[in-house]
């Protein structure tokens, strides 16, 4: 095994991790040094081809198809240099205040979170889009919104020469999303900071991490290796795990920490997921322009949140129902589909968390509670409400049976979605903001970090990701997650010079 | 590379490809090579037992309908073989559910995420965006 030594090691390269990295870069100049050990491959700009099975290969981890253990919901998360920023549409929103009080978390103030995510939207240049690029798909919603009655709001994106590609989910083609891939990681390496990537990180040990750097093998995409391929052990004065709300904890428990953690992989929400299709009777602009302009609120009152999307055959054809010729029908109408994303709102329950099988391997055991089930159903009825409004001939709705709805039984969407159709295992569910499992709180006895994410009882181990939230954000996470790891890295210069020993 | 799935139960899983995806019945022998190499190279990176699992369950769609239809599944109908994907993936039992969503998954992959099957459906994303459309 080859021995090496930093001063921080940082987990994990996405909005935790590359936020953390960054903000511990000027350290460098004082002699301080921060690697970052990132599982997946650091892909140069051409080779973000747009291609679905290639880049969901590449960027996603398990191709994007890993599974919930009873296999009833797939879970998508990035694994990549940048983590999940490389993989997601960009939507840049600041926590809902009223979530932030509900966690009530001693130490942490809502204000602090705000002020936070305010100088990362910035420095990602978080704006609205012009109007003259949002496509039909996002029109046909803010329409049939206002028609239904339902008040719409547009997404702050962080885009910079955004052409359109609406291929954000893999991986934008012309380097237009301001994820940490190009923002926080490349301005922390110029500062001196190490980034090592294709190297999983198998074990925390007592302020040491043991690391599997692996080859590239032929034909696959992504450069190979800063560091030879091998098993390392790293020491360090601190070490902060920013693997994302199923890496982190599943790197901890393996890690032998359970039993003084005994909340560790507890509290896991993740937001679950329905893709909805309304066919229009004409061809519309769905696969051009941004994918996610405007979403629908309704997280307070009915435990949702709808979003415009646009996603790619294959995935599209996974996550409508059924199959045979009704199914094919849907998708040989592509050009005229308008796609909504279903958004509920889980709460954290006892039996939602992250395990870890004999070989170390993450397991997420997840099932749906009566509330997430009649949440997906209220916002399922919704959005068929508003492609009806916004002129669809037939809507394509997972909790009705058959899951197709003509537009002559428009009126009858309250009683045809119903929650008695929701079967787990035959309606597909998906999901890609993950949280939780290495909650924030008072002490171990009711969570695994500190408001500054450092973990009970090990002061030179902190946590800085999405599996920090103690209870579902509610919203897109990725601004929160930014906030919360810039305390994290403020949290670690606080501590320089004791923990470090830095000048 | 593990052991591919498929060659032993290749008929019925074509069976159980052309119910899904009934416009497969179109494909070349390449496009049938290729739906099947997306197939085998998304179960490759699967554990040895759920590749096991997916074989045994093709071998059990295969041999089910024997009960009601004293046919296999290769020896139905269309319209029956319809039938019996439908009823087995809406079963009570939540691991039957499971295994026609997991299959009916692996053909889509193998199908949809054929690029020339995406231009057919007139599925048209260009990196360029906006500047290939105008």
């Amino acid at each position: 095994m080859i021995e090496k030594s930093y001063d921080v090691v940082i987990v994990g390269s996405g909005a935790g991790g590359g936020t953390v990295a960054s903000a511990l870069a000027p350290l460098c100049r004082d002699g301080v040094t921060v690697l970052v050990l990132e599982q997946g491959a650091r892909l140069d700009d051409h080779e973000f081809s747009g291609r679905e099975q290639d880049m969901a290969d590449v960027l996603y981890e398990d191709g994007g198809g890993f599974l919930t253990a009873d296999g009833t919901m797939t879970l998508a998360f990035g694994r990549a240099y940048g983590g999940s920023t490389v993989v997601y549409t960009g939507t840049s929103l600041v926590a809902p205040e009223r979530v932030i009080r509900a966690w009530d978390v001693p130490g942490l103030d809502y204000s602090d979170i705000v002020r936070r995510s305010r100088v990362y939207a910035e420095q990602n240049n978080v704006h609205l889009l012009a109007a003259d690029l949002l496509n039909d798909n996002n029109r046909l919603f803010v329409q049939g919104c206002a028609e239904a009655g339902y008040h719409t709001e547009q997404f702050p994106l962080n885009l910079r020469g955004c052409k359109g590609s609406s291929l954000c989910n893999l991986g934008c083609p012309n380097a237009a999303k301001q994820g940490t891939h190009r923002v926080q990681l490349p301005s922390a390496e110029r500062q001196g900071v190490e980034v090592v990537t294709r190297a999983e990180v198998r074990r925390v040990e007592d302020r040491s991490v043991v690391v599997e750097v692996t080859p590239k093998t032929d034909g696959e995409r992504g450069r190979a290796s800063e560091w030879a391929p091998g098993t390392y052990r790293i020491k360090a004065k601190a070490i902060v795990v920013a693997g994302g709300a199923i890496g982190s904890p599943a790197l901890l428990l393996r890690s032998g920490l359970g039993l003084r953690l005994p909340k560790l992989g507890a509290g896991f929400t993740c937001h679950p997921a329905h893709i909805l299709v309304g066919e229009h009777p004409a061809p519309i602009t769905n696969d051009v322009g941004h994918p996610k302009s405007f979403f629908v609120d309704r997280a307070a009152q009915e435990g949702f949140v709808l979003e415009t999307c646009m996603y790619f055959p294959f995935t599209t054809a996974k996550n409508l129902t059924g199959f045979g010729p009704a199914h094919s029908a849907l998708m040989r109408a592509f050009p005229q589909l308008q796609m909504i994303l279903v958004l509920a709102c889980d709460k954290a329950v006892p039996h939602n968390r992250v395990t870890v099988d004999r070989e170390g391997r993450p397991v997420v055991r997840y099932r749906f509670t009566r509330a997430t089930i009649e949440a997906m159903v209220r916002a399922t009825r919704a959005s068929a409400k508003i492609f009806f409004a916004a002129g669809a001939v037939r809507v394509h709705a997972p909790s009705a049976d058959p899951p197709v709805i003509e537009r002559k039984d428009r009126h009858r969407v309250d009683e045809l979605i119903d929650t008695r159709h929701f079967r787990p295992g035959k309606v597909s569910v998906s999901a890609a903001h993950l949280m939780g499992g290495c909650g924030m709180g008072r002490s171990a006895e009711d969570s695994v970090t500190d408001s500054w994410g450092r973990v009970h009882g090990l002061p030179w181990l902190r946590v800085a990701d999405a599996s920090l939230f103690p209870d579902s954000l509610e919203i897109n996470p990725y601004l929160t997650i930014m906030g919360l790891a810039d305390r994290v890295a403020e949290g670690l210069r606080t501590e320089a010079k004791t923990l470090l020993g830095a000048r | 590379m593990p052991h591919p799935v498929l060659p032993p139960v290749q008929r019925p899983f074509r069976a159980i490809a052309l119910t899904v995806v009934p416009e497969a019945a179109r494909l070349s022998d390449r496009g049938w090579e290729e739906l099947e190499r997306l197939v085998e190279h998304r179960l490759a990176t699967q554990p040895a037992k759920t590749r096991r699992q997916v074989r045994f369950f093709i071998r059990v769609l295969q041999w089910l309908p024997l009960l009601r239809f004293g046919r296999t599944f290769t020896g139905l109908d269309a319209t029956r073989r319809l039938r019996v994907l439908q009823t087995v993936g809406d079963a009570p039992v939540l691991l039957l559910r499971r295994g026609v969503w997991g299959l009916r998954v692996l053909v889509q992959l193998g199908y949809y995420a054929q690029p020339h099957v995406a231009a057919e459906i007139g599925y048209l994303a260009d990196p360029r965006g906006w500047e290939a459309r105008r």
